[in-house]
């Protein structure tokens, strides 16, 4: 056991959840299991579990999980890739950036906000086709406590570790319930709307540090990261490693599907696709009405999700996206039926079906769900 | 321009508190969709539910 872990115990964290990150070793992608992430449609969105881009002009980039193909550093197997798809040369008002929000509720401990407030140390490898200074920063919910910090790329495409302390910021609100009590944030393309001076603590919405270099601003430029840890303490410690299961769940809070863990659900599919597609049985209480049995989220989700998005099988053909395929006795024929939320808690949820059968009773259902509560 | 619709419970009759994003038909949380609810803000009002008796 070294000093530095000891230290972190000291500080009141113990030795369990030490890292603040979720999927800090870029394990875990359920959405899209390793496919490449456009940032094309609207202004924010998620690649790996937990990690959010957020970005005001279409296009300029992609994520990906272990984009490149290049070797992780050692000790891991995963990063998270990104690929500046165009020189682009940003605005005043621009950002692009990709990040974690960690769960209020999960960072209570820190007392920001208040006298006495901890430190935190940042520690991640990172790897890039350009060198320079790079920029980063933690904000509070409601983006008005920033502290932007930097670190330097020595080696073009060679990982490199960094570590950041971060002093605990004594003002401003932090919140500590189930909402975003903290964003970690990796600026890749900053207008200066968004930037400020590294290593201080500002009232602001603040992405990145001034300085920083564009990621998007060179076609083709990758920034990769992994091992990203947030922890307390001004000492970085070893990457905490925790069992698989044990970090699928922690994601698993804020979003779940019911198709197995690396299969991407996709509309129109057929129906026996392994491991896409549910198999159940609808109570049919009338010939156009029915409801679903209780679908149970493999673990407490953060709140009711805001999202649960919908994916049909090929049954009937023609399918219908977003609807389900209930069978119909009589006839012998499968319908599609639409889907609504007929009950929903943190546990899970049930669905209504509206159609058109001809049947009633105990009907085949095929049919997958995603469900997000993110942050 | 994105387009939502309100939701039944049916046989109840009430509306649901996801209404549906007639996009690609996911169900949406009207109390805790940012998108949603930054659609509202703009002003905009979803379709009213289907008539269950057509």
């Amino acid at each position: 056991m070294t000093n530095a872990v000891n230290l972190a115990s000291a500080a009141g964290t113990g030795f369990a959840f030490r890292n603040r990150i979720i999927n800090g070793d870029m394990r875990i992608d359920q959405r899209n299991n390793g496919a490449s992430v456009g940032t094309s449609s609207g202004t924010s969105g998620y690649s790996l579990d937990r990690w959010f881009y957020e970005n005001s002009q279409t296009s300029k980039f992609t994520m990906q999980r272990n984009a490149g193909g290049v070797t992780p550093p050692s000790y891991f197997d995963n990063y998270l890739g990104v690929t500046s798809s165009s020189a682009y040369t940003v605005l005043a008002s621009d950002y692009f950036h990709i990040g974690q929000r960690i769960e209020g509720v999960n960072v209570s401990d820190l007392g920001w906000g208040a006298i006495g407030a901890l430190s935190v140390t940042l520690s991640f490898w990172v790897r890039s086709s350009l060198t320079g200074t790079f920029g980063g920063a933690i904000r509070n919910r409601l983006g008005t406590r920033s502290y932007p910090f930097t670190f330097t790329i020595t080696n073009a495409n060679t990982w490199e570790f960094k570590t950041v302390t971060i002093p605990g910021d004594t003002t401003g609100t932090w919140d500590k319930d189930s909402v975003s009590g903290l964003q970690l944030t990796f600026g890749i393309g900053t207008g200066s709307t968004y930037l400020a001076a590294a290593g201080s603590w500002a009232a602001g919405n603040y992405i990145s540090a001034t300085g920083a270099t564009s990621v998007v601003g060179t076609n083709g430029a990758t920034f990769y990261l992994t091992g990203v840890q947030l922890e307390v303490g001004s000492v970085a410690t070893p990457f905490e490693r925790r069992p698989y299961g044990q970090e699928l769940a922690l994601c698993q809070r804020y979003f779940c599907k019911s198709s197995s863990l690396n299969v991407v659900p996709v509309n129109g599919a057929a129906y026996a696709t392994a491991g896409m597609f549910f198999s159940s049985v609808a109570g049919a209480y009338l010939t156009t009405a029915a409801y679903t049995p209780f679908m149970k989220f493999p673990v407490t989700m953060r709140t009711e999700p805001a999202t649960i998005t919908i994916y049909n099988t090929n049954l009937p053909s023609p399918s219908t996206a977003g609807q389900w395929s209930i069978f119909s006795p009589s006839g012998g024929v499968w319908y599609n039926c639409s889907v609504s939320v007929q009950s929903v808690t943190q546990e899970g949820w049930a669905a209504a079906l509206a159609g058109s059968w001809g049947s009633s009773g105990g009907l085949p259902l095929y049919g997958a769900w995603a469900a997000s509560a993110e942050l | 321009m994105e387009q939502y619709q309100q939701l039944r419970n049916e046989p109840m009759g009430d509306i649901s508190v996801y209404v549906r994003r007639l996009s690609d038909n996911a169900l949406i949380n009207s109390k805790t969709n940012e998108e949603y609810l930054k659609w509202l803000a703009e002003g905009n009002t979803p379709l009213p539910p289907e008539d269950p008796t057509k």
